[in-house]
């Protein structure tokens, strides 16, 4: 194997978290609502994922886990935003502040243990393919699930009719109220969705990335992966292609340690920050595009009239 | 069963003053379920989180040095969320304000004049206020989400301090030690209260609080950060220009959260650290919304979450709970806030059966 397709396998699975707690706020930003709570999932989702692999000895548990305590720590914001009207980026920040204590608190009995990694899954055949085979065909299940969710939700969105009633909510939804979807329920499930799809990432983090717990260890991923939704402009496929930049962006600095480069460790470890700002800059300054992308209903909140 | 909400036709005067009280009395109900959970008896545990910092001097004067940097934040947080700007990067602009009023003892340590002080406090606001000024900048004139911009900087601020105290700055008397020399005596703010270790940056949060409520209350920039906040549309139609007013709010809490940076730094730990602040740009969030973004409020909750910080140390010590345990409260202390605050608003109906539900849309 070549340094080239080295570096390649540690971009993707540096990438591969990010894409998917991004894709899966795409969804729930599409239907309006702004959830800013995904580091917050995403870290629960990395202790819950270890603690039921350390537990269970099976790392597929840890991903079940990992899932399932994404979306049911997203129903608390569900349930704020969207039953009780509160503020949305208030409450997506409380859940943040939430899940870091909680997963702390989580995983304090496990922080040194050395985890269990999860396992590759070698597809016959495609995976000798010279080059591709070993990038594409000899990954774990994370992976294939992350390109499998983002051809899903692309397909969802853009194919089918509940995709399109879900955009519909996103981008009006007195509309949507008056044409007979039910708001809120939507809003429910697509914010499920989302807390679903960060607490996999997270689980990729305890599982694949650095098989360990460490407190905070999704250092700011979730934000990245708020910032890829926008560079994205809600489409999913541009998120894998965002996703990617980005996770060549935290490898690169990784590397350029590596190979000494005699620039400070601390700056390079900015980089896929200042790389996020830079992102967000070149993208939103033109207002119209903006405009034109962002669902327009996001942010704000639906009381139905009865 | 299902949960209906019906608007006000007027905000509650009563749930503006009892939700948070409301919010803190849950809070304390989880917080007991919680250390039932973990094993320990939950009156003795609450009793040494909320109520065993209280009871001696020296404990105060803790409770007031953690209580002055959430304040002196939120107060400047509240004029944010009150005209629509979310910043987010308190923290980032505390460490930077922390940074650059360090430059004087640190850098210029050999300089003693009674200014040195004075001059601290200025470029330590000065350094928050520029912090702040990035993401304002980007969000007035390129139209750039300030949320993830200021949130970004934090951890540039933080990986800056780090390159400071381990390279450039970092004691060379120190045994290595990743920490900046420690301050002279005039580089040192001075106690407030002759009992102890109180130091003025309290003050400076009291006297903050109070120019920021008399500012909201009775001057016309107050009416207009207000006006902005719930209608720019309006507010333009008024004339007030909503690019100036995210130039004003941030480049004010970023001050604001600047002098709390160089008070904690001067005041209480009196050197740079890797680490100056256990997140106090964040909690200081919850202390905006706990005061209900009232300057006076806010007073309020910065001592309650200082005691959260208090409570989670005693906590440690006394009954073997992690620290963690803090930020769980206070994350909860905020989610119950802003559950509480839909009472303000709307009255919340339960409704048992579908049926009243069905009924009624089949009239419209």
């Amino acid at each position: 194997m070549g340094i080239f397709e080295a570096i390649l396998l540690t971009v993707i699975t540096a990438a591969t978290p990010l894409v998917l707690a991004a894709v899966g706020e795409l969804v729930t930003e599409r239907s309006g609502v702004l959830n800013l709570g995904v580091e917050g999932m995403m870290v629960m989702g990395a202790a819950c994922a270890f603690v039921a692999t350390q537990m269970t000895g099976s790392p597929y548990v840890g991903i079940l886990a990992g899932i399932a305590s994404g979306a049911l720590f997203s129903l608390l914001f569900g349930f704020l935003t969207l039953t009780l009207v509160a503020n949305q980026v208030a409450t997506g920040l409380a859940l943040t502040i939430l899940g870091l204590g909680v997963s702390g608190m989580i995983g304090e009995a496990y922080v040194g243990q050395s985890g269990i990694k999860l396992s590759q899954i070698v597809f016959p055949v495609l995976s000798d393919i010279p080059f591709l085979g070993s990038l594409l065909f000899k990954q774990d299940l994370i992976f294939y699930l992350s390109i499998a969710v983002v051809a899903g939700v692309h397909f969802f969105l853009f194919r089918s009719r509940a995709g399109l009633k879900l955009r519909s909510v996103g981008d009006n939804h007195a509309s949507a109220h008056a044409l007979g979807i039910n708001v809120i329920r939507m809003r429910y499930l697509a914010v499920m969705f989302g807390g679903a799809c960060a607490g996999l990432a997270g689980a990729q983090l305890s599982l694949v990335y650095t098989p360990q717990w460490v407190e905070n260890m999704s250092a700011g991923r979730g934000w990245i992966a708020l910032a890829l939704v926008v560079f994205a402009s809600w489409r999913p496929w541009r998120v894998v292609a965002g996703g990617y930049l980005f996770g060549a962006v935290s490898i690169s600095q990784l590397h350029a340690q590596a190979f000494g480069i005699g620039i400070p460790s601390q700056f390079l470890s900015a980089l896929p920050y200042l790389a996020t700002i830079f992102v967000l800059i070149l993208i939103s300054h033109n207002r119209r595009t903006t405009l034109i992308n962002t669902p327009a209903s996001l942010g704000k909140p639906f009381v139905p009239d009865r | 069963m299902r949960i209906e909400l019906e608007k006000r036709p007027n905000v509650s005067k009563l749930f503006s003053i009892l939700s948070p009280v409301i919010a803190l009395v849950l809070t304390m109900i989880f917080g007991g379920v919680m250390f039932l959970l973990l094993g320990k008896n939950p009156v003795t545990a609450l009793y040494s989180f909320f109520i065993e910092p209280l009871m001696e001097v020296w404990s105060l004067h803790e409770l007031a040095i953690k209580a002055a940097p959430l304040i002196l934040i939120g107060a400047g947080l509240s004029v944010c969320y009150r005209s629509n700007n979310w910043n987010i990067g308190a923290e980032g602009q505390f460490i930077m304000g922390a940074i650059a009023g360090s430059i004087l003892p640190v850098v210029f340590h050999e300089w003693h004049s009674p200014l040195v002080l004075p001059l601290m406090l200025l470029l330590g606001m000065l350094g928050g206020a520029l912090f702040a000024g990035l993401p304002a900048f980007l969000k007035a004139h390129l139209n750039t989400n300030e949320i993830l911009t200021s949130l970004m900087l934090v951890y540039v601020a933080q990986l800056f301090l780090d390159w400071l105290v381990r390279g450039p700055w970092r004691n060379p008397g120190g045994l290595n030690f990743p920490e900046t020399r420690t301050f002279d005596p005039v580089a040192i703010l001075p106690e407030m209260i002759a009992s102890g270790r109180t130091n003025w940056g309290f003050g400076f949060a009291i006297l903050a609080a109070i120019v920021i409520w008399f500012m909201m209350r009775y001057t016309l920039k107050g009416f207009e950060i207000t006006v902005l906040g719930q209608s720019e549309r309006a507010g333009r139609f008024a004339g007030f220009s909503s690019r100036k007013m995210i130039w004003f709010s941030m480049l004010l809490s970023g001050a604001l959260a600047g002098l709390a940076g160089i008070s904690e730094v001067s005041g209480a730990i009196q050197q740079l650290r890797p680490v100056i602040s256990p997140g106090y740009g964040f909690t200081a969030i919850i202390v905006a919304f706990l005061g209900r973004l009232n300057p006076l409020g806010i007073v309020l909750a910065g001592l309650v979450l200082a005691l959260t910080y208090l409570g989670g140390e005693a906590a440690q010590l006394s009954l073997g709970v992690s620290d963690k345990v803090t930020r769980v409260f206070q994350g909860l202390l905020l989610f119950f806030v802003l559950s509480c605050d839909t009472l303000i608003h709307y009255k919340i109906k339960l409704v048992w059966s579908n049926l009243t539900g069905t009924a009624t849309e089949g009239a419209h």
